[in-house]
């Protein structure tokens, strides 16, 4: 591990300065100077691994006591940052009224991490390409821009089948992040200049030329709290994966419905485990709109999900699988009770 | 009585608590780097980052920056050493690739540097900036890949002397009512042990201490002192506890020597701490093999015609193997045998030994292809094993000493609820999930090694056994406590064990499951000595008892009445007679039909293993049978596995307790290779990709909701003074075939190749 220098920020405005200072403007945030330090489970990892090397730290724990509030409303929820993967997955409210949220940090990492890890850093984690993460490997465009990408043609079964680029197909690899997407989420980032809001769909960007532009986050910039607008208690988060437990997704699904009378009033799908970035399928999610659900339509919205799909050597399973999530995890949002 | 620690059945001892639990529970258990050292420096590897080719040049200077860092060590100016030969061709050594040598690079993650600094963290920076700049060979990864080798085995390993066969294979299969060929592969896989490679040397003049966790300190202290050139009384292995061995440690690897050359040089105590990552490339591992089985058997079942054909990949310049066939062409009654071991040679480090190296890959293609004959002759699986059940192995004609496996199939099927089984695949489910039944056979050989201990009884009971042996967590010190207790007859809180420590009398190395068999039948022929004396002492020298108890500890059987009638030995009484305060004995035992020389190898670090197949009137084998549930989602293919039921005989039974939480380990090991572990290489540079815990699977706790073990009693006095068969990896072997042959069972799908994952399920 290199050396670096180690500050806690005990208020907003100290963090955003010592993170601002620090900051290069040509420098993408994955490559800045300083990084902020939530529960450290990604960013510790990763320079140990040296392949994250900040020339400084700044812990933004202390800033818990205002950024981890988990507030239900009537007319939506509001999660603060720094909240804990578990206490927000352990929430009652939450748990009724947006089980997607829930589930998807519930069936996340182990009860370590998640006690560890707090939702800032979450929908902040890098992926997990093999590839990425062994600088033993020259070839990573993510990692040093422009030198090719190993996963490509090599051991790809993890990676990604949409939003690829011919530079990276590397997965997003988180849960949470699907479930945000698909309830509208809206990111509340403090800055220099005060607070900004951003619709939750714009904080990832696809790899495209710029694999390692991972977000619209500037450097000096933080995450400070999530606002999902409304309630969906029916709502259901599906993930397949190798273990039982302790794994992340080949394939997920969040979905959401509003259905009254038979009928579907609003609809969400978001995918995990098969994109580069969080993703929503809205294309696929309109064709559940105004009808009465069946399997056929399931069978339907999970084609148009997938209809842009493009697989490689290992990966390719992730398309059918992929649709059997996504159908299988409509069946369960229409037949849950609630 | 606890699930954890099962009523004794008959031939069986009690399930004492582990010795070691409680130091191992509150941390105080010392593992080789936790060994102080009086100012250690701290050595991190840099290892190649590619397969084959060269290195030209070494950039330092960034690295030499990072403040701390001492040394920089490079084929250019590392220690010399002499060559060890291969541990399988009666050497010490687990490769004979040695590192540091030149400026070659014969396989991925090949050790090129050693870094020493004042800090790990100093070491790991300057190892993080070292540049190397190669000629890169493009290599060849295994078996697809061009520019291998591929040779018989028979001859290049002096293990594998043999492709055994009988009768007329291609004749009989040509005839037979009922044919089945079909090929099987198995996955490259690592041990991953929890303890990492790690390695400190301290030199104190000319005497060299290693903390090292080892599976054979005598081994790996002859095979350092002969790579140094020193004599090897100056060097001394110490570990007291080893965190998981699984074969890995077996043989010694390249970083010791290397490491104890450096701590010379710069006359100073070094630590080497590596990295997970790293232990994929600088220790052994489990190579792919390929299979292809012939079987031919009448409409009644009865086979007639077998044929084992295996390949596994080895390294360029060593030619190990695992030679399975040894087994698989045993299992059955069947008087026409063929088989054929190959070895292809790639650019990859040596493999070596992993937790029943031979029986694993080599019965998960029996087993599956015994499910698949089944299945033709519509037939009930287990019902097959019966029908081809022998007392003879077929090749030589021997009989088994002991063989309970149609005894497991029976209690193992009653316990799992077998009758419940609708033989028709797809045709059981529950909600989501198909459900599929299977078992297959599980066997393991019964081997021994020559092993010496010392024993020391004083005037209060209280006893210290010194034995070189290795606690791998198997219950090493609990099972040897409980012996000399028993036959010392003094109380198990006074007895002392001292293991892992190549200043004790020398034991074999810990594999092959013989550690219980060889260590306990030594420590048993002391205790006895220590007995003889004492009786001695307070017995009229000619009385007709005393004739008897002379026999005991030579005797074949341990409990013959006249060792009995021995039990009421008034042990303060005795050492009065004898006048001394301490009794002391060492001894050396040997099994039946261990070679001439068994007793100077075993102080050189070379293990005489015998039993097997390779007893001279007799083939000896520890059974089980292995039942699993499997459930497989119809829609997302998920496989899990909720239920694996296992029924194991193997001979006396030291202590239920930790003889069940060896095979219930075996039982989620195998469950994991069958489904989860697998090595992954790219084959473009031969390199392992998912070299580290968070992408090398293995279950956690919610992969395996049930798993229940049951000890069948079985006595066998053919085998060794302690009538131990081993059971370490036992376990591990059936439950490839019986997971795959469950998922056949579950979707119709037959699956050939492990691990099964959810894409090879097909809609
Ligand atoms: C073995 C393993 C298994 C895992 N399995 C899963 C899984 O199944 N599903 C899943 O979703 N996740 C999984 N994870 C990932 C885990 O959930 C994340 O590591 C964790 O959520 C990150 O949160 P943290 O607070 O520890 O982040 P940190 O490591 O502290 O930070 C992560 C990144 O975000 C930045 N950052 C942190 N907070 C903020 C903020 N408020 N604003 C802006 N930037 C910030 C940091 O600088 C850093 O770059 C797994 C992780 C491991 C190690
Ligand atoms: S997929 Fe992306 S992260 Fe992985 S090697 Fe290619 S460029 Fe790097």
């Amino acid at each position: 591990m290199r050396s670096f220098s180690y500050q806690r920020a005990t208020d907003p405005d100290m963090a955003v300065q010592a993170l601002s200072a620090a900051a290069t403007a040509n420098n993408p945030l994955t490559k800045a100077t300083a990084q902020p330090l939530a529960g450290g489970t990604t960013l510790i990892d990763l320079m140990k691994l040296d392949v994250m090397r900040p020339a400084a730290i700044v812990d933004i724990n202390p800033l818990a006591r205002s950024w981890s509030a988990i507030e239900p409303g009537s007319d939506g929820l509001r999660l603060g940052a720094l909240a804990k993967m578990s206490d927000v997955a352990a929430h009652a409210e939450i748990q009724r009224n947006y089980p997607v949220i829930a589930n998807s940090l519930k069936l996340a990492a182990s009860a370590q991490l998640r006690n560890m890890a707090t939702l800032g850093g979450n929908v902040m984690q890098r992926t997990r390409c093999s590839y990425f993460r062994d600088v033993s490997y020259e070839n990573c465009n993510k990692r040093n821009p422009g030198s090719g990408c190993a996963a490509m043609d090599g051991v790809n079964r993890m990676h990604a089948v949409l939003g690829t680029s011919d530079q990276c197909i590397a997965t997003y690899p988180g849960d949470f992040a699907q479930a945000l997407i698909a309830l509208d989420a809206v990111v509340e980032i403090t800055g220099r200049s005060g607070t900004r809001s951003l619709p939750f769909a714009d904080l990832h960007k696809a790899p495209g030329t710029t694999p390692e532009i991972e977000t619209t986050l500037r450097p000096g910039e933080l995450i400070s709290a999530f606002s999902i607008p409304g309630r969906w208690p029916r709502s259901v988060y599906l993930k397949a994966r190798d273990r039982q437990s302790y794994e992340f997704a080949l394939s997920s699904a969040a979905v959401a419905l509003d259905v009254q009378d038979g009928t579907i009033r609003d609809a969400r799908v978001a995918l995990g485990g098969v994109a580069t970035v969080p993703w929503r399928a809205r294309e696929a999610e309109a064709l559940l709109k105004g009808q009465k659900f069946d399997d056929g339509l399931a069978q339907r919205v999970a084609d148009a999900a997938f209809a842009d799909a493009k697989g490689r050597r290992h990966n390719s399973f992730k398309i059918a699988l992929g649709k059997r999530v996504v159908a299988r995890a409509l069946q369960q949002a229409v037949t849950m009770e609630i | 009585m606890t699930a954890a620690a099962p009523e004794p059945k008959a031939n069986m001892g009690h399930p004492v608590p582990r010795y070691d639990a409680a130091a191992k529970v509150t941390g105080r258990a010392t593992y080789a780097s936790d060994m102080p050292l009086d100012n250690p420096a701290y050595a991190f590897l840099v290892t190649s980052a590619i397969a084959k080719g060269r290195i030209d040049g070494f950039d330092l200077d960034d690295a030499r920056q990072v403040r701390g860092v001492i040394d920089i060590v490079t084929h250019e100016n590392a220690p010399k050493l002499k060559e060890s030969k291969l541990f399988s061709n009666g050497g010490y050594a687990g490769t004979t690739i040695q590192p540091l040598k030149s400026a070659d690079v014969a396989h991925d993650g090949q050790i090129i540097a050693v870094v020493i600094a004042e800090s790990y963290e100093a070491a790991r920076e300057a190892a993080n900036r070292v540049k190397v700049s190669y000629t890169a060979v493009a290599p060849s990864a295994s078996f697809e890949s061009p520019g291998t080798t591929t040779t018989a085995a028979k001859g290049q390993n002096a293990q594998f002397k043999e492709d055994p066969e009988v009768g007329d294979f291609a004749k009989a299969f040509d005839a037979a009512e009922v044919k089945l060929t079909a090929s099987y592969d198995t996955p490259t896989q690592h041990h991953n042990p929890m303890e990492l490679f790690t390695t400190s040397c301290a030199w104190m003049g000319d005497n060299l201490v290693i903390y090292e966790g080892s599976q054979y300190v005598y081994g790996l202290k002859n095979g350092v002192a002969e790579q140094l050139g020193i004599d090897a009384d100056k060097v001394r292995v110490v570990n007291p506890y080893v965190g998981g061995g699984f074969g890995s440690r077996g043989s010694m690897t390249p970083r010791t020597a290397i490491i104890a050359g450096i701590a010379k040089r710069l006359n100073r105590p070094i630590k080497l701490v590596p990295t997970r990552d790293q232990g994929f490339t600088i220790a052994t591992y489990r190579a792919e093999t390929r299979h292809e089985i012939r079987l031919g058997a009448g409409r009644d079942g009865k086979l007639v015609a077998l044929r084992h054909d295996g390949a596994e990949v080895s390294s360029r310049p060593d030619a190990y193997c695992v030679g399975g066939t040894k087994t698989t062409t045993r299992l059955y009654a069947c008087p026409n045998v063929a088989s054929l071991v190959s070895i292809v040679r790639a650019d990859r480090n040596t493999p070596g030994f992993m937790r029943s190296p031979p029986e694993v890959p080599y019965l998960f293609a029996l087993e599956s292809a015994m499910d698949e004959l089944a299945v033709k002759l519509n037939m009930d699986p287990v019902e097959l094993r019966r029908i081809n059940d022998t007392t003879v192995e077929p090749i030589g004609g021997k009989p088994y000493t002991s063989r309970s496996l149609m005894a497991c199939f029976d209690e193992a099927a009653r316990a799992f609820g077998w009758s419940q089984r609708s033989p028709q695949p797809k045709s059981m489910s529950d909600g989501d999930w198909l459900i599929g039944y299977g078992c297959a056979a599980t066997c393991y050989p019964t081997q021994m090694a020559p092993s010496a201990a010392r024993v020391r009884l004083q005037r209060d009971g209280r006893t210290r056994v010194e034995i070189a042996g290795h606690e791998i967590g198997t219950g090493a010190y609990t099972v040897i406590a409980q012996t000399a207790a028993e036959r010392l007859g003094v109380p198990l809180e006074k007895v002392a064990v001292f293991l892992g420590d190549s200043d004790l009398p020398p034991a074999p190395v810990a594999g092959g499951s013989n550690s219980t068999a060889s260590t306990c039948s030594a420590v048993m022929m002391v205790c006895d000595r220590i007995r003889q004396r004492l009786f001695k002492a307070v017995t009229p020298s000619d009385s007709l008892a005393d004739k008897a108890k002379e026999t005991v500890g030579i005797s074949q059987a341990p409990s013959t009445q006249a060792a009995q009638s021995d039990r009421p030995l008034d042990i303060e009484k005795a050492f009065d007679a004898l006048g001394v305060g301490i009794v002391e004995e060492y001894g050396e035992w040997k099994p039946e039909g261990a070679p001439l020389d068994s007793f100077t190898a075993m102080h050189s670090g070379h293990a005489r293993l015998v039993g097997g197949h390779q007893m001279k009137d007799r083939i000896a084998y520890a059974f089980g049978a292995e039942f699993v549930e499997v459930r497989v989602n119809r829609f997302t293919h998920e496989i899990r596995c909720p239920r694996l039921v296992g029924a194991f005989a193997a001979g006396r039974i030291m202590n239920p307790r930790t003889a069940r939480s060896q095979l219930m380990g075996g039982l989620i090991w195998g469950m994991s290779s069958a489904l989860l572990e697998a090595t992954e290489i790219d084959e473009r540079n031969a390199r392992y990709v998912n070299d580290n815990l968070a992408d090398y699977l293995v279950p956690v706790n919610a992969d395996v909701p049930g798993v229940e073990v049951i000890l069948l009693s079985e006595q066998d006095d053919h085998i060794n003074p302690a009538g131990v068969k081993g059971l370490g990896e036992l376990a591990n072997v059936g439950t490839n075939a019986a997971i795959c042959n469950a998922i056949y069972h579950a979707t119709g799908q037959r699956i050939r190749k492990l691990p099964v994952r959810l894409e090879n399920i097909e809609a």
